[in-house]
């Protein structure tokens, strides 16, 4: 058994940067802020100091000149570590991402690599307002060559960026500032992880809870809630948004025959509109109620606090919502 | 290839002719290209380099083999002057297996990793970036390359541009930023587009070293850039060059020219880079004309032969279409 | 002769209009020269040639509007025999040509199968999930009467398996066993060889009950008042399909009175051996007939609300026979009931090699005299058949006064 330590999310997210600088010479992570300031979010804090400007690059504000830049340094044999400083500058890089990441493999016939990882802080809860509270995880799982990984849990944010270097294409991180400061328990020795699959965080009998991202915890809480009222449901960590592990909810599904996905993005063509789809698709004989969504309201998420909160599914909301599945 | 630093390009009749030769490759499989989409063999977006040879040509002759090259959708000129197979580009404008990027490219994206040929890139000022990131990978690996850049004026209005020029300044990473500015954004006359039309001040505002020159007159673009070239392999630092040329033809084959005279058009063509080539070789006692009907001849032989090798090549079977999408090795 | 066809200049060009024609017949062409003005959606497009000759003939008139590769003129080529050939196996219509070279796959049509559909157009709709359609369907169950308890008050899996256990015999009748009007031999049902197995199982093992178990009988009447109030309350907030039945709080009162009464939960190989968890078998008849005995393990200490959920999830299995082999044959005591409508008692037989067995009958309402008044309650007939070789009736007794004190007080349970 391993010994188990107490990390900050934001402290797992950092000891997997130091690693894979220690690891490999190729790797370097470039990204506004990330270094004089300690970057935005304090992740990169101490690194430029321990490893060098060549290392830890500070950029000018040029989300696609910089985000390019990386593509073209993977492109030339290196392994840069690109961090967006949030998801809702990215849209500002997402020409590089979309039009040259993702298809540079594909239009040279297979003879171009883009082995860049891009790291973007995201996600709603700290009172940012409408430009500062983006979930733009549907709009980059929608489109084919770039791996989107979803950073749900502690062991994740410790592993899935030593994964990520590895691939030979783009990934996409969405790393969640809302869980910066919270403590978890992961084995002292934990490390990569696999990024091809969706992970059971907790088995049950009556319902799959299906999410990602904040929803993962949150949905873990409600879970322990529903638990002492008899009802014991299922919960999954999708992880990987592209390309999708539909293996892992549907086998969930053939036993508890009942699903609702969980999300802060927008409800509209959003990631729990692929999972009901595809459950729809090829577990619909083993359905005994339709799937139902929690997801993100469909509005400019809102600056006051009680308006931001009804934005999102909160505990509560995920609780009632299986009781009443559970319940009719 | 030239090596001297000298300013003037002293060259060879024997160089005088293979310069002629890629020109007039150029020209003629431009041409083809042309008649082929008529004929519906080509699809897609088909923009040609007729009237811009010179550029091509003069510039990669001051490359080396490891440097690397990113151009644009009208790329046709760089990828032959480069050294490409011209029957793996018609292959690929036909949609075949055979073409040099397996036919999932098309005219707009010609890709060959074996010569440093990256592209290809139809998003206007899209490959900049990559370019100064394909620099850097260069700085921090140690290696002693050039990557050059090759844009339209048009591009220089994108804020790509701008942030591309700051960053290879700022980083000092060995990029030609090699502008073709031909005057024409699509349609829009650069006077439309740009506060400041002297593109070539633009440089100095980023502290980049920066030259301008007659992009018709080879012998002039061929100083130019070897004089760029030499200026970033010695400081690794990063240089804008201008070169004025003209397209003969419309932006792209479905263009009715609405936005520019016929008559300013038969101005720049006796400005044509090719005769103009041809007759200082012929001056020059370099070449004569039989010499250039010879080329003549050759020229249409490797053409015959490129559109030949794509009439054979074989349509990629449909239950292969998800290829590519991610490395085949990683996830099958 | 070259044909001259309207040329294709984007993917979006359908036609164009001939608007001038540049070369008259007779006029030399050369590659390159401007044969005519066409106009497209995108303004005046000045034609290009492509090809050498003279220009023979016009073939369509300016003015007229013509669709890409409709053949405008014919041009006689200068150098005949060459020109000709590569000419004509290039001409004709290009674009459907260049259809016809791309490979596509070839896609079998399959009849449409439309009679099944008909059939079921008449039913009124029915709300029900798929899975409780497919598991219906599956067992043959006429699910058009059901009241459903999911969603929009939609038929769900829970109420198919609750038709499916409360409703054997009329499940039966309904069930039209060999519809496939293709099966002309003798029907085999797959079961078949299972259920030969099972009756012989059953055959064995009761005879050797018979034969080698000298069993004594105890009976005690007991009320159920307590136990039905509890049940009602804790039912209240429930819906339908979670709901308590008795069967799950006898088994629980059972499993407690076997703790205080160990050697009733034992097994006599030579001796009485005492076993240290209690799991209690129940005996679940099968709707074709025979019986098995899955067991809920350690019901000791699991809550009634536990026992009911695995009573419904093993019983419409075990009816499927879908039992797991560790859900069988684990059981170290068993209970036997009748179940609505059925005898008043019932007397089991010990399954060998245990050592006790308990018989529930119909709870009836009758009448109980109680602190010296006459009311009517709900009781039930309890009967214990134990092996005397094991135990002597003072134990029989006491087990079943334990059994009755729990019942008595539910909340101790």
């Amino acid at each position: 058994m391993s010994k188990y330590i107490n990390l900050s999310y934001r402290d797992a997210l950092k000891s997997a940067i130091r690693e894979a600088l220690k690891n490999d010479e190729r790797v370097f992570l470039m990204g506004e802020d990330v270094g004089h300031y300690g970057g935005a979010f304090a992740v990169s804090k101490g690194l430029l100091q321990e490893f060098g400007p060549e290392r830890i690059m500070d950029v000018p504000l040029s989300e696609s000149g910089f985000t390019g830049s990386g593509i073209g340094a993977a492109l030339a044999g290196m392994k840069p570590i690109v961090e967006v400083m949030t998801v809702n500058f990215s849209l500002l890089a997402m020409d590089q991402i979309i039009n040259n990441a993702a298809t540079l493999l594909h239009m040279s016939g297979g003879q171009l690599n883009v082995p860049v990882v891009i790291r973007m802080g995201c996600g709603i809860g700290r009172q940012l307002a409408a430009q500062h509270s983006h979930s733009w995880e549907p709009f980059y799982a929608h489109v084919p060559g770039l791996i989107v990984l979803s950073v749900g849990t502690h062991e994740d944010a410790r592993g899935m960026l030593l994964s990520a270097l590895e691939s030979p294409d783009p990934v996409i991180l969405f790393e969640y500032t809302s869980m910066l400061n919270l403590e978890k328990e992961i084995p002292e020795d934990a490390g990569a992880v696999d990024i091809r699959q969706a992970k059971v965080l907790k088995q049950g009998k009556d319902l799959s809870l299906i999410t990602y991202g904040t929803g993962v915890y949150k949905c873990l809480e409600a879970a322990d809630i529903l638990a002492g009222e008899g009802m014991d449901v299922e919960v999954i960590d999708l992880r990987v948004l592209r390309p999708m592990d539909e293996e892992t909810f549907l086998t969930s599904i053939t036993k508890t025959h009942r699903a609702l996905v969980v999300e802060d993005a927008w409800r509209s063509v959003s990631i729990s509109s692929e999972v009901a789809a595809r459950i729809m698709e090829k577990a619909f004989y083993e359905l005994d109620a339709p799937v139902e969504r929690l997801c993100g309201v469909e509005v400019p998420i809102p600056y006051p606090k009680h308006l931001e909160d009804a934005s999102v599914p909160q505990v509560y909301d995920i609780v009632e919502k299986v009781t009443k599945m559970l319940r009719p | 290839m030239k090596k001297t630093a000298s300013n003037k390009p002293k060259i060879s009749a024997e160089e005088g002719k293979r310069l002629l030769h890629q020109m007039l490759l150029i020209r003629r499989f431009e041409e083809k290209s042309a008649e082929e989409y008529t004929k519906s063999k080509i699809r897609g977006f088909l923009h040609l380099y007729v009237g811009e040879e010179a550029v091509a040509v003069g510039v990669t002759q001051s490359l080396k083999e490891e440097d690397y090259i990113l151009s644009t959708y009208r790329e046709h000129g760089h990828a032959l002057a480069r050294g490409m197979d011209p029957g793996e580009i018609m292959a690929e404008m036909f949609g075949k297996l055979e073409g040099c990027s397996m036919g999932r490219g098309g005219s707009m994206h010609l890709f060959d990793s074996k010569i440093n040929f990256f592209g290809g890139n139809a998003i206007v000022c899209g490959h900049l970036p990559m370019a100064v990131g394909m620099a850097l990978a260069s700085k921090k690996q140690g290696k002693k390359n050039v990557t050059c850049c090759f844009f339209g004026e048009g591009a220089a209005a994108e804020g790509e541009f701008h942030e591309s020029m700051n960053l290879a300044a700022l980083w000092n990473v060995p990029v030609l930023f090699l502008c073709e500015n031909n005057l024409y954004a699509m349609g829009t006359a650069l006077k439309y587009t740009h506060s400041e039309q002297k593109l070539e001040k633009k440089g100095p505002a980023y502290g980049i070293e920066t030259g301008s020159v007659n992009g018709m007159d080879l012998m002039a673009v061929m100083e130019a850039s070897q004089k760029a070239v030499d200026y970033i392999r010695k400081t690794g630092k990063p240089y804008f060059l201008v070169c004025y040329t003209y397209r003969f033809r419309a932006h792209s084959m479905f263009d009715a020219e609405l936005y520019r005279e016929k008559a300013e058009v038969e101005k720049w063509k006796k400005e044509d880079p090719i005769p103009k080539f041809s007759e200082y070789l012929l001056k020059e006692k370099m070449i004569s004309a039989e010499e250039i009907q010879e080329i003549e001849g050759k020229v249409e032989r490797e053409i015959e032969k490129a559109i030949e090798f794509a009439e054979n090549g074989t349509w990629e079977d449909v239950k292969d279409l998800t290829r590519f999408v991610y490395t085949e090795s990683q996830r099958s | 002769m070259i044909e001259f066809q309207m040329p294709s200049l984007g993917a979006d060009m359908e036609d164009g209009t001939l608007v001038e024609w540049r070369k008259k017949p007779g006029d030399i062409i050369r590659r390159g020269d401007i044969i005519a003005d066409v106009d497209t959606q995108k303004g005046l497009i000045e034609i290009e040639v492509f090809d050498e000759g003279i220009l023979e003939k016009h073939l369509v008139m300016e003015g007229q509007k013509v669709p890409v590769g409709t053949v405008l003129a014919l041009i006689k080529p200068l150098k005949e025999a060459k020109n000709v050939e590569v000419e004509k196996t290039e001409g004709e219509v290009p674009e459907k040509r260049e259809e016809l070279e791309i490979p596509h796959p070839i896609i079998e049509k399959k009849p449409m199968i439309s009679r099944e559909i008909e059939e079921k157009t008449e039913m009124p709709r029915i709300k029900i999930s798929p899975l409780a359609k497919r598991i219906a369907e599956e067992n043959k169950i006429d699910y058009s009467k059901i009241k459903g308890t999911g969603p929009e008050g939609s038929i769900v899996k829970g109420d198919i398996e609750k038709l499916m256990i409360s409703m054997p015999q009329e499940a039966e009748v309904t069930e039209p066993e060999v519809a496939e009007p293709e099966v002309a031999e003798p029907e085999v049902k797959p079961q078949a060889p299972a259920w030969d197995a099972l009756r012989m199982a059953i055959a064995s093992s009761m005879s050797k009950s018979n034969k080698e178990i000298p069993h004594y009988y105890l009976e005690k009447r007991m009320n159920m008042s307590k136990a039905m109030d509890w049940l009602k309350e804790r039912n209240r907030e429930r819906p339908i399909q979670k709901r308590l039945l008795p069967v799950a709080i006898l088994i629980k009162a059972v499993a407690k009175a076997l703790d205080e009464v160990p050697d009733l939960n034992a097994v006599w190989e030579g001796s009485l051996q005492r076993k240290n968890e209690i799991n209690i078998g129940f005996v679940v008849s099968l709707r074709s007939g025979g019986i098995v005995l899955p067991a809920i393990l350690n019901a000791d200490t699991k809550p009634v609300d536990e026992i009911m959920e695995i009573l419904n999830d093993l019983i419409p299995r075990a009816r499927a026979f879908k039992l797991r082999s560790s859900e069988l044959g684990q059981s170290t005591f068993t209970i036997t009931s009748i179940g609505e409508g059925g005898a008043d008692k019932i007397f089991g037989l010990i399954y060998p090699p245990q050592v006790g067995i308990v018989g529930f009958g119909e709870i009836s309402e009758q009448p109980v005299a109680e602190g010296g008044m006459l009311g009517i309650k709900p009781v039930i007939d309890v009967t214990l058949a134990a092996d005397h070789r094991a135990t002597d009736g003072l134990v029989g007794s006491r087990f079943l006064a334990a059994l009755n004190k729990y019942l008595q007080n539910p909340d101790n349970l």
